[in-house]
């Protein structure tokens, strides 16, 4: 039996529990400013302080937030949700119970993809199952002394999103992959900053192993209050391999709370399944239940930017870039949206994005600028890659009336006449050009009369020169040869 | 004597400048030096801050103050020691608020201020509302005007004796379960508790936050009207405050007769161990009513005898939460420990009276995993039920009429050491916080030896104080008993 234990395959089955400060002004219940840094207990009122009389008012802007998260990862938003009390005794806690929403939350069951190689992924996307998105208030935070503690309430009454994924991540790396896409997506979304730095968020893992084939999940393991990718990524894995060696060995696991030392790099036991906390959740009677209307959850789907996994996907089909710069677009989006609103205007996309990707970073770089700086419209940009595209200017040309474009905001066309920049496609003026490259430049001449057919191009090249970079290039070859063969 | 006055009386003379709010304030303290060592109805008052007021008042009376405006202007209010008023203490009758300095004004105190009233002093309670007689406040029960040997009721015991004994010319109170009307009823003055959402409960010190609601004590239903009109009105600090305006409730008390009026008598609240006393007053206030022209309808209020259960359930529930806060870290009393969970339990252990650890112990027990369904879950569905049955019975009638307690006043220590007794003499109170209705007791009677006031209870649908005003003050006017005075007062 030891054997086959020991021979057995074992696979990861891992769940998130995450924790994100919303972005808002206030805080959840008065009208404390929401924000990281003040010098301690500057931030507080009766109200998150927990004084005695104090009531709650829910900050409609995070219940908005919440709804929106929700939309973003395609929960159903129930037109029901309520707040309950959680209750616990811990000094960074200023009511001694939290508030927040425990069988009726405002948005369940939803689903987020995200980019991914490897196990539990198929075509690079993976796709993990959000089983709700609560809301819920932070707690203050314990600083300990050396004969003391002390309790700064600044943070407490930061409204929470919980966001809790079903347990469907596969691997270290994959958890780590959804964290980042999660917070990509939240602070897309102006949600919340992510920022980690200022503990913005925090997560609890819960990870079990169980033989490869088997259904049943094992003994769940929590570990609780991580605050950085890196350190869910490192906890993971130290923490499945050593479950995986406990059954190996023929022990049991059993479900518990663990704490991961971020230091040493290891997970140490915290607490187990019987000294767990009994909540006591019951429905808060001092809030009003949430029932959103329709027209109000028509404002929030009006609010939804796109996914950029989405963005990507449609910047391929919509308008048939490569991979590449549909990927370039979906980071920058400034940029992106610069290059749809060109094609509206009439461009042909792939031309534009060429001039997007390549020119347009390039100057805005150069110059430190962004792209609302610009004095150029994404239509002006559509119609200097016609005038290329019809051949009425060089791509040399265009270079120049981009850069009188860029100085001045000046349209393409009317810099075009203004300058006299338009190709010379009249066959009698080139002809005459020609004419003279030939008798200026007898030995390229005669190199093509060798037959050297690249000694072409010194000639053509004299003729733009005589016709400062105006002339029709093609209709030039086309007309040197003609006179080269005749004579 | 000033302080005999009623509310409208003082401001007519105040308006009438024939005295002044200062002095209508120094009556109150000479009276209260007269008959606190009696009573014990205070537990602290500033008589520099409300000699302060006073003076504003006057000065602002003698520059021509609309009173259209500021109703209460000059008027010496009390309260009960359950509200935050800034830079008072507030201390709940319990000793774990002991040293608390209350940082911001409750919104039914900044509605007195804004009316112009002086508000002023602590009134005594049961610890954390929780009580029926005031023994349980930490700091020594208070007694009834009427007879110094019985309690005057609770759990704002300190506001019935206070205005019955002219203390104060009104104070606001808070009603739980019936701790605005019991002891009304019990100190022979009108003890109002309004719908649930019509008065703001931020800066109230919460009790049980579905059930608890503030009312006014007055010694007529005119004052009533009066302290109730200041107070009421949506709160943007209370989101369980109705966002709707408040009528006007002076009109109510123009109606002297009851023609067209129906009023219900509860065929479920014919008990068993009622005073025949009290009985006797009830049916007289009820002939009493009909000579006014209001017709008497049976009505059935099927749940009745699961209130107090269910109650006893949801109040100790919502309590066991709300009590958490007072743990030693950011005020009141703390008694150290070696870590913070022994700071927090040496604090609440030696800060909390028995009768609220009590209920703190009986709200944890009813929310625990395992029990919750069976004790909250069912609570809450039969509050429903008790709702119900009362909105039905407000279909076929407009108020409904029972006496406010089984018994008058009882004597000190007489139920204190029996909770289910204590428990029992709310029975005709705690369904009306249960459904969320309004009700109001006015004085209905004496017992004979010794005299001791008796309550009648006037329940109306939500929102329906103005039904209950008009019932009241017809049946109040037409009797005598609102102008029976305790001997200390
Ligand atoms: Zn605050």
């Amino acid at each position: 039996m030891a054997y086959l234990k020991g021979a057995m395959e074992y696979e990861p089955v891992i769940g998130l529990e995450t924790h994100v400060q919303l972005k808002t002004r206030t805080k959840m219940w008065c009208g404390c400013a929401n924000v990281y840094g003040a010098p301690p207990n500057t931030q507080v009122c009766p109200v998150c302080l927990g004084f005695p009389g104090a009531l709650p008012v829910a900050n409609e802007e995070a219940l908005r937030l919440t709804v929106l998260t929700g939309l973003l990862l395609h929960c159903e938003i129930p037109r029901f949700a309520k707040f309950d009390r959680k209750n616990y005794f811990y000094p960074d806690s200023s009511k001694n119970y939290q508030v927040t929403q425990y069988d009726r939350p405002s948005t369940r069951e939803g689903w987020m993809e995200f980019e991914f190689d490897g196990e539990g992924a198929a075509d690079g996307i993976a796709r993990v199952r959000i089983t709700r998105a609560h809301l819920e208030e932070d707690v203050g935070k314990s600083t300990h002394f050396d004969r003391h503690s002390g309790v700064d309430f600044n943070r407490a009454g930061v409204p929470l999103l919980e966001i809790v994924s079903e347990p469907e991540l596969r691997s270290a790396e994959m958890t780590y992959a959804y964290l980042k896409t999660l917070t990509q997506l939240l602070a897309h979304a102006g949600v919340s900053d992510c920022d980690l730095e200022k503990g913005m968020v925090r997560c609890d893992v819960n990870v079990s192993v169980r033989p490869k084939g088997e259904t049943r999940l094992g003994a769940k393991i929590e570990i609780k209050n991580m605050n950085s990718f890196s350190g869910v990524r490192r906890a993971l894995e130290y923490e499945i391999p050593r479950q995986i060696a406990a059954l190996r060995r023929g022990e049991t696991l059993r479900q518990e709370t663990r704490r991961w030392d971020d230091d040493s790099g290891i997970t140490e036991p915290m607490r187990t399944k019987e000294d767990a906390h009994d909540y006591r959740y019951f429905p808060e009677p001092d809030l009003m239940p949430f029932a959103p209307t329709e027209s109000w959850l028509e404002e929030m789907r009006a609010r939804v930017p796109e996914l950029p996994l989405d963005r990507k996907r449609r910047f391929v089909r919509d308008y048939g870039l490569p991979e590449g710069d549909a990927e370039f677009f979906r980071h920058h989006v400034e940029l992106g949206n610069f290059f749809e609103q060109a094609v509206k205007a009439g461009g042909a996309s792939k031309p534009l994005a060429n001039w997007v990707i390549n020119t347009l970073v390039a100057s805005l770089s150069a110059q430190a600028k962004t792209v609302a700086d610009l004095r150029f419209t994404p239509g002006q940009l559509a119609e200097l890659t016609e005038l290329t595209a019809s051949g009425r200017i060089s791509s040399k040309i265009a270079q120049e009336v981009y850069t009188v474009m860029w100085d001045s905001g000046e349209a393409p066309n009317s810099i075009v006449a203004r300058l006299g920049l338009a190709q010379v496609s009249d066959a009698g003026a080139i002809e005459e050009l020609c004419r003279q490259a030939i008798a200026a430049l007898p030995g390229p001449v005669d190199d093509f009369r060798k037959g050297k057919v690249a000694a072409l191009n010194s000639l053509k090249g004299q003729v733009m020169k005589l016709s400062k970079g105006k002339a029709n290039p093609q209709l030039a070859g086309e007309l040197l040869e003609k006179l080269l063969r005749a004579g | 004597m000033l302080h005999q006055l009623t509310v409208a009386e003082l401001t007519d003379r105040l308006d009438r400048r024939e005295c002044s709010s200062t002095e209508a304030l120094e009556a109150c303290l000479g009276q209260m030096a007269r008959v606190e060592g009696q009573l014990h109805s205070f537990l602290s008052w500033d008589e520099a801050d409300a000699r302060r007021q006073a003076a504003v008042a006057d000065a602002a009376i003698a520059s021509g103050a609309y009173r259209v405006e500021r109703p209460l202007l000059g008027v010496p209010i009390a309260l009960k020691d359950v509200f935050c008023q800034q830079g008072q203490p507030c201390g709940c009758g319990s000793r774990i608020l002991q040293g608390f300095v209350s940082p911001y004004d409750a919104t039914v105190v900044a509605r007195l201020k804004a009316a112009g009233a002086v508000v002023f002093g602590r009134l005594n309670m049961d610890e954390f509302a929780m009580g029926s007689s005031t023994e349980n406040s930490a700091y020594g029960p208070t007694l009834n005007p009427w007879d110094t040997s019985r309690i005057p009721g609770g759990s704002s015991g300190g506001c019935a004796a206070a205005v019955s004994a002219n203390e104060c010319f009104a104070a606001l109170g808070s009603d739980t379960g019936g701790s605005i009307r019991q002891p009304a009823a019990l100190c022979g003055i009108v003890g109002l508790k309004p719908t649930y959402g019509l008065v703001s409960r931020y800066g109230l010190v919460a009790f049980a936050s579905s059930l608890d609601q503030v009312g006014p004590f007055t010694k007529d239903i005119r004052d009533s009207a009066l302290v109730l009109q200041s107070i009421a009105g949506h709160d943007l600090h209370d989101s369980t405050s109705l966002p709707a305006p408040v009528p006007d409730y002076r009109t109510a008390l123009t109606e002297g007769s009851l023609k067209g009026v129906r009023l219900g008598l509860p065929k479920e609240y014919q008990v068993g161990g009622m005073d025949p006393e009290v009985t006797a007053a009830f049916e007289s206030a009820l002939k009493q009513l009909t000579s006014l022209g209001a017709e008497l309808v049976e009505v059935s209020l099927p749940h009745t005898e699961y209130a107090a259960a269910t109650y006893y359930i949801i109040a100790p529930a919502e309590a066991s939460a709300n009590l958490s806060r007072f743990d030693g870290v950011r005020y009141g009393l703390r008694v150290d420990g070696s870590s913070p969970e022994e700071m927090n339990s040496r604090t609440r252990g030696a800060g909390f009276g028995p009768e609220v650890k009590r209920r703190i112990i009986l709200g944890t027990y009813v929310l625990s995993s395992g029990y919750y369904d069976a004790f909250y879950v069912r609570a809450q569905k039969v509050r429903t039920l008790i709702r119900q049955d009362f909105l039905q019975a407000f279909e076929q009638v407009d108020a409904i009429v029972t006496p406010t307690t089984p018994t008058p006043a009882f004597r000190l220590g007489e139920k204190s050491e029996d909770p289910l007794q204590m428990y029992l003499s709310d029975i005709f109170t705690i369904s009306c916080n249960l459904a969320g209705i309004c009700g109001v007791s006015v004085p209905c009677g004496l017992t004979r030896s010794p005299r001791l006031p008796m309550g009648l209870q006037i329940l109306a649908p939500p929102f329906g104080e103005s039904t209950l005003f008009r019932v009241a003050h017809a049946y109040e006017q037409s009797t005598p008993w609102h102008r029976e005075r305790s001997p200390l007062s």
